[in-house]
């Protein structure tokens, strides 16, 4: 169901063209002003619309957090998230943690404890990993307690315990 | 993966949000945890969202030793609070128990009571169960039987009630108040969850465009150095309860002087175990009063081919909670 190309309006309910709302976010420190779908997800609008496709669609059921962003500074899985809901948010998309000359600490720990395989659930992890330090974590149990909401299919869990225990000071 | 089209509304004030959310076709929004997945899975098609999430309740109160919570306040932000840290841990445990950061800085009070189960045959479109599709029968009572309900279902419905939260509320005797367009009641929780009948399950007793709009629980935070939230589960975080017990002991002179005890993942709503918590008044809190309660938790459970193994993993699971919260008393 794309609404840009939904054919004409029927009388019939069901297939009224989808509607429309206009909505602002500011996101990695830049406003967006867009109209988007009243359906759409925050983690569709991010990717699709805004191109902002270092955030992943995985489960797309808040199972496997690859679609983790901050929502001033806390996590949500934002295939969970009705981006209209979200009007007038300030968001963290892994586009604003960190560049390939300085990287965030988190994931220069990455590297180092050798953390990821494929990659595709790194941002996520790295969002949540962020979260999780700014929330204080006390022992690698509450980081695996803490990162829980973050699968990874190529089983690097060692190494990203690791990493955010290193960042940690643990 | 997206389900049909649907008017978004953000509701300004209470008062315009219960005349939206009466309206046919329409459902709240407040974080969506729930909302979505089933939107998504073809399982709710509203034709309104009314989003509630701006509305101011989400307060968490706390005054005379009566807790009252805001249904809109976030799951991390209530087991985050001071008051309900040190007054009620317990409720602190299960919500931290009860899904991954991600969710519980989404998902809110009302809408983790109000969840829909996990009932495999509820959450698949085109197998029968008469809570999605009244008349169609009930799938799981002769099929994969591994979640049914130990207690309190019916032959149309085995479905067990996912939260957390409510097992935890419930053994602290909560209540709540909701609001609709005629006006303000306060129930007791386990009165929001009505049991199944032949060939329908609704899951609540709200009317149409009634909200949950607060959780309260008075008086019950003598609990607080004794009780504890156990949850069994297949995998040792981010998962929903096989089983789970909810305990709270206050000990008088070496004698239980009161016991609270209620199990999730085993009824169609949380489940207080009104026999075993009499059992323990005015015994020792020893291993053979633990025993005999555990004994007592289980008595008039109807199992079905795949979830008898709950029947003895719900007599250790009371005894092993009492067991912790037992010690050192």
């Amino acid at each position: 169901m794309n609404p840009d190309t939904t054919a004409l309006p029927l009388a019939d309910e069901k297939h009224l063209p989808m509607p429309r709302i206009a909505l602002s976010m500011t996101i990695n420190g830049a406003r967006y002003d867009i109209e988007t779908a009243s359906t759409a997800t925050l983690l569709d609008v991010i990717r699709d619309q805004l191109g902002l496709t270092g955030t992943k669609k995985g489960c797309d059921m808040g199972g496997c957090g690859a679609c983790t962003v901050l929502v001033e500074g806390r996590r949500i899985a934002s295939c969970l998230a009705l981006a209209a809901s979200f009007s007038d948010a300030v968001l963290t998309t892994i586009e604003g943690i960190g560049t390939a000359d300085r990287l965030h600490p988190l994931q220069a720990a990455f590297i180092r404890h050798d953390a990821l395989q494929c990659g595709y659930c790194t941002p996520g992890q790295i969002l949540s990993g962020i979260a999780l330090l700014s929330e204080n974590p006390r022992s690698f149990e509450e980081i695996r307690e803490g990162m829980s909401g973050n699968l990874c299919r190529c089983g690097a869990y060692p190494g990203i315990v690791a990493a955010i225990a290193e960042v940690a000071g643990l | 993966m997206s389900g049909p089209s649907f008017r978004y509304i953000r509701a300004a004030r209470l008062d315009d949000a219960l005349s939206q959310g009466a309206r046919q076709g329409a459902t709240y929004l407040a974080g969506g945890a729930d909302l979505l997945p089933l939107w998504k899975a073809g399982l709710a098609a509203p034709t309104e969202v009314i989003d509630i999430s701006r509305l101011p309740l989400s307060q968490v109160s706390y005054a005379g030793d009566a807790l009252a919570v805001g249904a809109l306040a976030r799951l991390s932000d209530v087991s985050a609070h001071p008051v309900v840290k040190r007054h009620h841990p317990m409720i602190a445990e299960a919500i931290l128990a009860s899904a991954s950061g991600q969710v519980r800085n989404l998902a809110t009070i009302g809408g983790n009571l109000l969840q829909r189960t996990r009932c495999t045959y509820f959450r698949t479109d085109g197998l029968a169960c008469n809570k999605r599709d009244p008349g169609s029968g009930c799938g799981a009572r002769r099929g994969e039987s591994r979640h049914a309900a130990l207690f309190g279902g019916s032959v149309g419905c085995v479905a067990t009630h996912a939260s957390d939260l409510a097992v935890a509320l419930a053994a602290l005797d909560a209540e709540i108040s909701c609001r609709g367009l005629t006006g303000e009641r306060r129930l007791a929780l386990q009165d929001l969850y009505p049991l199944p009948g032949a060939t329908t399950a609704p899951d609540t007793s709200l009317a149409d465009g009634e909200m949950i709009t607060a959780v309260h629980i008075d008086g019950a935070a003598r609990f607080a150095a004794q009780s504890t939230y156990l949850k069994v589960r297949d995998r040792a975080s981010f998962e929903f309860a096989v089983v789970s017990v909810a305990a709270a002991l206050r000990i008088e002179r070496g004698v239980i002087a009161e016991a609270r005890l209620a199990a999730g993942g085993v009824a169609p709503l949380p489940w207080r175990l009104g026999r075993s918590e009499a059992a323990l008044i005015g015994r020792a809190p020893t291993g053979e009063a633990f025993a005999l309660a555990g004994e007592l938790a289980v008595e008039g459970a109807t199992p079905l081919a795949g979830n008898a193994f709950k029947v003895p993993l719900l007599h250790n699971a009371v005894i092993r909670a009492l067991q912790t919260v037992g010690e050192g008393s």
